[in-house]
């Protein structure tokens, strides 16, 4: 039906400006997009409620709100160091024991400085950062391949400072493991 | 003084890289290095992580 396919259109159309408008609230890019797909699916649920009413934008904010009241509630629910532990990931869980000590301890790796001198460890380097997952990795290159400070990272990407941290701690520890596995232990 | 697990304190030395770590943060770092092998080697091994990281080829410049 036209009408229907219209309406989809209209409501994608305004997808950026709810994104915008999420992230604000929730600092949180991830959080922001799966609140705005919440709110369109709802939206796209209920067109009939809509009809008569004068502006889409403001009907459809209206919904937006709703859904990120909820995704607050839910995260003040979880508690802190749960919900850091978790955001860690499993490569970091693995690393350590539930009591937080080495599963495994970090081998020595005599004098790494000498491995820069190899064209052959960049490329294992390169290896490793490409198996970091996609958000992860642009923090890490950002901050240290760039050199840019946290804050702009975290404005850039609308991430709480907390998070950046953490995406960036995952970063450090997958790769010094990724290169001990890959290039130090043989 | 809270004891830092192997994990907090590699979570901290991570930080430490970005951020300006406080007083007690530098303390329970260099307390808990004292007697764990591992942490000092992380940290060592994180900081190196970086110059390697520095020396991969320049990034595109947009223009030029």
């Amino acid at each position: 039906m036209a009408s229907q396919d219209d309406f989809r259109k209209q409501i994608e159309a305004l997808r950026p400006y709810l994104l915008r408008f999420a992230s604000l609230q929730l600092r949180d890019a991830a959080a922001a997009e799966d609140a705005v797909q919440e709110a369109l699916v709802a939206a796209l649920a209920g067109e009939t409620s809509f009809a008569g009413r004068a502006n889409l934008r403001t009907w459809l904010t209206g919904i937006l709100k709703h859904k990120i009241v909820d995704t607050i509630r839910r995260q003040s629910r979880e508690p802190t160091v749960a919900a850091e532990a978790d955001e860690e990931g499993a490569e970091i869980d693995e690393l350590f024991t539930e009591r937080g000590h080495w599963a495994e301890r970090p081998a020595a790796w005599g004098d790494p400085d000498d491995a820069l001198e190899q064209s052959q460890f960049f490329r294992a380097l390169e290896m490793c950062l490409e198996r970091l997952p996609v958000r992860t990795a642009r923090v890490f290159m950002m901050r240290e391949h760039l050199g840019a400070e946290t804050d702009e990272i975290c404005k850039e990407l609308d991430l709480t400072p907390t998070h950046c941290w953490v995406l960036l701690y995952r970063a450090r520890m997958t790769l010094r493991e990724c290169l001990q596995q890959t290039w130090f232990a043989k | 003084m809270k004891l830092l697990s192997c994990r907090e304190t590699t979570r901290l030395v991570s930080q430490g890289l970005d951020r300006e770590l406080d007083r007690g943060e530098r303390v329970a770092l260099r307390v808990h290095f004292l007697y764990c092998l591992g942490c000092r080697r992380a940290s060592r091994q994180m900081a190196f992580l970086r110059r390697a990281v520095r020396m991969l080829p320049e990034p595109r410049e947009e223009s030029s």
